[in-house]
């Protein structure tokens, strides 16, 4: 069964959120697509529970509140999300439509494509040891979604960014945490690196100079994790471990559509926000343009622009009356009846 | 100019510099399995290997960027370096390394 819509939206972050909104405003019905389990994200998936400072009238914002308030306002309009599967091909269909198949082998047409996915799919770096499967699901945490669970447990972050330092210095308040890195430096914010260090001198955390060399699995639900330094080979019981070794960034099947790319990111233009194929958009982080600034709020301004163009290709011989939501019967009446 | 390069899985290859080259470009383009995702501009560590003593110190030392981001790196030595960050010169002819574990 091929499902229809006006637009498919290629990632559930804030900007393809919003972009809901921004079409939803015009008539304009949409799909969601996202290989994440649910929608949000970086927002949702790396940093839920870390404030964000720069969206326009709101002081400080969590990630995870951002993406549960973009996705209140999207609702009125009732999108249609697919998570879990990836975009694997897109092809133009005689009727001038473009035909969506994804990894879970859904299908879905639609008059025009909206590219909102970030970096690509963003997908942590992992260990690369083998046979950490077992390991990995249950004492392996590469990013931190519910922090209850590590109450009271033995933690060993490794690594010497932000997300090892400031998850360092959250979970101390509630774990019994040991940080690991391969040098005295950290290339983290001077901030957090203070915050920890005077941590280290409370002994609320420990810091262990050394590399992970192998992790080995322990009957009591813990494991046992064996630090080199040098030449030297310390071992740990821990319940968690949890590396931050940062990410790795994948375009995937994108790449492959014929897009004027540029570094791995989309080319457009600044008035519509439309790529070198006509009726694929490009909006957010994965877009390029001449001074391009990778913010939220210009991913929210790109979403209004592109909508406007959009609403030429799916309703060719209306005409689209701007009109404010502050004065639209339209919108206040689908705000009432959701 | 020859490289000799040691892979994931042990096997041995003796691969064509070039001095308009860095040693990552050269691996990448000979498909030994470097990711090199950022291409080549020290943003990532998927490109990381292991010099063979000898050679290191014909090498010009790494700076704070390399080893800053040689944190996202796995198993790191006092060998280990970001090949991307590394110009290929006449000096490096027959210079050995080994691919580092993704």
């Amino acid at each position: 069964m091929i499902e229809k819509t006006d637009v498919i939206i290629i990632g559930a972050g804030p900007v393809g959120l919003f972009a809901i909104f921004e079409l939803g405003l015009l008539n304009i019905s949409c799909h969601v697509i996202d290989n994440l389990d649910k929608p949000g994200g970086q927002c949702a998936e790396l940093y839920p529970e870390k404030p964000i400072y720069d969206i326009p009238s709101r002081v400080s914002i969590t990630g995870q509140q951002l993406t549960d308030d973009l996705l209140a306002q999207a609702k009125p309009f009732k999108p249609v999300y697919h998570l879990n599967q990836q975009v694997e091909k897109i092809a133009k269909m005689e009727s001038n439509e473009w035909l969506v198949e994804t990894s879970l082998n859904n299908k879905i047409r639609a008059k025009c494509i909206v590219i909102a996915a970030g970096a690509g799919s963003f997908v942590p770096r992992k260990i690369p040891l083998e046979n950490l499967d077992l390991i990995e699901e249950k004492n392996i945490l590469y990013a931190v979604r519910n922090k209850s669970i590590l109450e009271g447990k033995d933690l060993l972050i490794a690594g010497g960014g932000d997300s090892a330092l400031d998850w360092t210095n959250e979970l101390s308040k509630i774990a019994n945490v040991t940080l690991m890195h391969r040098r005295k430096e950290f290339r983290a914010a001077p901030d957090s690196v203070s915050k920890m260090l005077e941590l280290e001198k409370n002994k609320k955390v420990s810091f262990l100079l050394g590399q992970i060399h192998n992790i080995e699995n322990l009957k009591n639900n813990k494991i046992k994790v064996l630090v080199k330094n040098n030449d030297e080979i310390q071992s740990f019981e821990v319940d968690y471990l949890l590396p931050f070794f940062g990410l790795k960034m994948e375009l995937g099947p994108i790449a492959n559509w014929g897009l004027n790319l540029m570094e791995n990111l989309i080319k457009v233009d600044t008035e519509k926000f439309e790529t070198s194929v006509p009726s694929i958009f490009a909006i957010g982080d994965i877009n390029t343009y001449p001074g391009k600034l990778k913010l939220i709020l210009s991913g929210f301004h790109e979403a209004a622009l592109m909508a406007q163009e959009c609403f030429k290709y799916c309703f060719p011989d209306k005409k689209n009356v701007f009109r404010y939501t502050t004065s639209s019967k339209d919108l206040h009446k689908k705000l009432n009846s959701s | 100019m020859k490289i000799r390069v040691i892979d994931r899985d042990g096997n041995k290859h003796e691969l064509e510099g070039d001095s308009n080259s860095t040693l990552m470009e050269i691996l990448r383009d000979a498909d030994l399995d470097i990711e090199a995702a950022c291409g080549g501009c020290c943003a990532c560590a998927t490109c990381h290997v292991y010099i063979n003593d000898q050679w290191l110190e014909k090498i010009s030392p790494k700076d704070d960027d390399e080893e800053s981001m040689l944190d996202q790196a796995f198993d790191v030595k006092n060998t280990s370096r970001l090949s991307c960050q590394i110009s290929l010169s006449d000096e490096l002819d027959g210079i050995e390394l080994e691919i580092a574990k993704e």
